[in-house]
């Protein structure tokens, strides 16, 4: 049964198609609204992000100190035993330069890429990464390897989100721009 | 095990990026293109299968239920089947469910997909799989998580992209022999490199497109495809496996996941050297190094090495071990779970000596079709054998 033998269907159309009336289309929005609830162990994190710390949860069973948090350990398959504060630092595992927004529409020329990255949080378990954005780096100086800092919100504008850190930055970057600082003062 | 299951029939829409047709029209034209490709009508079908990515693509809710006329599922046991990207060859991995338990005999296996009808574009549909409380709130975009993966895998393994855009130049070549091709075309490494800017390292010619289309079989137990056709492909091994959703947490330089969803087929299918025994198969490839990461996870190259197999041609129609000589994903088009089963019916022309300008050499007698999706977590596999 060779493909070629068919008469295969699907009917390309174009936008202007649409645009012009020749086919017809109904478009819609739909209201659609939610409330997530937070649960457990995310309510916790965002809680203590709210704190200006970052939290995990430890299973004594395998001994991973999981980010994000969970009450239960998908490995072992129990649940986990104790709370456990990280520091606001971490690794690069790896990174975009991205030129797209959520709906595929393009980033204006000359305003901020997005620059999301694969966070290894210290003090959490090798390997366990979150996903957050990068800031206060030349896109092209960003490195996988690089070790970067939490940013986060003033005490008061924090509402215990993810976005209670604003990006993470350069550690190295951080140090320079102090001794600047103490270097005006002398 | 009940019995043994075979492909007998198939069938296939154009891909295109905007279809006048709905989802129920295309399900209905590939449908009834693979049934009268082996001579059978619907009376003949015990059970039918629906294979359809999320809904919130058409806007319909329930879309099994909307698509369940053009597929043939009228008063019949009809049942759909998702698991992300990995839906089109997870389809006949369901259907076979359907016949190999014995209970029926023949089973329709389609799927359709409409992606064209979510505006401003299907890439804000997929805004939700992110978790909601902890990277929503980072506005993220589809891309993001397949350009971190992509960066990794070059950084573990020293690659470059130059290394890795060979795999859109073949597909795209492969895909002008398909008479189903949406994006077929002869372009350079340098075109690929040159593509607009998406998100680094993916550049526009590195990502497969957004399309409209329906694919569809004709599964029969043993008895039943001998009486139906001297040429049955049978299904001799299948295997998925889903990996963790806290997907930052993973390694994304190797797909593990991928890896025991490939040994579960072949174990089934009593496949000890997967490179010497797969002659032929279609690695889902939605981006280009996606081919070269499923290779290794499929076991049909060393870590870090399929882009050498790339840049040997051996990957090449032509070559040792032909990779997509569908025109693939990039190639023909993504109408996510259509493109999977696209993939599963070029290995089962391709065995069957039937693929046209785009038959290997050398009748392979054993093939394989993978997919993968959902948060890069999923990868359904299956083994064919003449
Ligand atoms: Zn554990």
């Amino acid at each position: 049964m060779e493909l070629s033998k068919f008469e295969l269907g699907g009917t390309r159309i174009k936008q202007s198609d649409i645009s012009k009336g020749n086919v017809l289309t109904l478009a819609v929005t739909p209201k659609l609204e939610y409330a997530w609830d937070d649960g457990v162990a995310i309510g916790r994190y965002l809680e203590e992000l709210g704190n200006g710390k970052i939290i995990a949860r430890k299973c004594n069973k395998c001994g991973r100190i999981m980010l994000p948090p969970r009450m239960f350990c998908e490995l072992c398959w129990r649940a986990t035993d104790e709370w456990v504060y990280c520091e606001d630092t971490g690794t690069v595992n790896t990174f975009s330069l991205c030129h797209v927004n959520w709906d595929a529409s393009r980033i204006p020329e000359g305003e901020p890429l997005h620059l999301p990255a694969v966070i290894h949080i210290d003090g959490a378990s090798p390997g366990m990464g979150i996903l957050h954005v990068l800031g206060e780096v030349e896109p092209d100086k960003i490195k996988i390897g690089m070790k970067v800092r939490a940013v986060w919100k003033k005490p008061d504008e924090r509402e215990g989100s993810i976005t209670d850190i604003t990006h993470f930055k350069p550690v190295r970057a951080a140090r320079k721009k102090s001794k600047k600082k103490s270097g005006g003062g002398r | 095990m009940g019995q043994k299951v075979a492909i007998v029939g198939a069938g296939i829409t154009k891909f295109v990026s905007r279809a006048q047709e709905t989802g129920k029209e295309l399900a209905w034209q590939a449908s009834k293109m693979a049934l009268d490709s082996c001579g059978l009508t619907l009376n003949d079908m015990e059970s039918v299968s629906l294979g359809s990515a999320p809904d919130a693509f058409d806007g319909v809710h329930m879309k099994g239920e909307y698509l369940r006329d053009g597929s043939g599922g009228w008063r019949k046991p009809y049942m759909r089947h998702f698991v992300g990207g990995g839906t089109g060859v997870f389809a006949p991995i369901h259907g076979w469910f359907h016949v190999a338990s014995g209970m029926f005999d023949t089973c329709l296996v389609v799927c359709s997909e409409k992606m064209s009808s979510v505006y401003p574009h299907p890439q804000g549909a997929f805004t939700t799989i992110f978790d909601h409380t902890t990277e929503q709130a980072l506005d993220p975009t589809l891309i993001w998580i397949f350009a971190l993966e992509y960066n990794r895998y070059m950084e573990t393994y020293g690659l470059t992209k130059a290394d890795i855009a060979p795999v859109s130049v073949k597909n795209k070549k492969n895909a002008m022999d398909h008479p189903s091709a949406q994006l077929p075309g002869e372009i350079t490494v340098e075109d690929v490199l040159n593509s607009e800017l998406l998100a680094w390292p993916v550049n526009r010619l590195d990502i497969s497109p957004a399309s409209d289309g329906a694919a569809a079989i004709v599964l029969a137990g043993e008895h039943a495809a001998k009486r139906i056709t001297d040429k049955p492909i049978w299904i001799e091994g299948v295997g998925w496996s889903l990996d963790t959703a806290y997907w930052a947490t993973r390694d994304l330089s190797y797909p593990r996941h991928v890896e025991k969803s490939a040994r579960m087929a072949y174990d089934m299918a009593g496949i000890r050297e997967p490179r010497r025994e797969i002659e032929i198969a279609e690695p889902y490839d939605p981006f280009t190094y996606k081919e070269l990461h499923h290779m290794e996870g499929l076991l049909l190259a060393n870590r870090g090495e399929a882009p050498q197999l790339l840049a040997d041609g051996v990957t090449q129609r032509d070559g040792d071990r032909p990779m997509c000589p569908s025109g693939g994903l990039l190639g023909v088009g993504n109408p996510i779970s259509a493109a999977g089963l696209m993939k599963v019916i070029e290995i089962f022309l391709q065995l069957r000596g039937e693929a046209d300008k785009r038959q290997v050499p050398g009748n392979p007698t054993c093939g394989l079709a993978q997919a993968w999706g959902d948060l890069m977590q999923v990868s359904t596999v299956v083994v064919l054998k003449r």
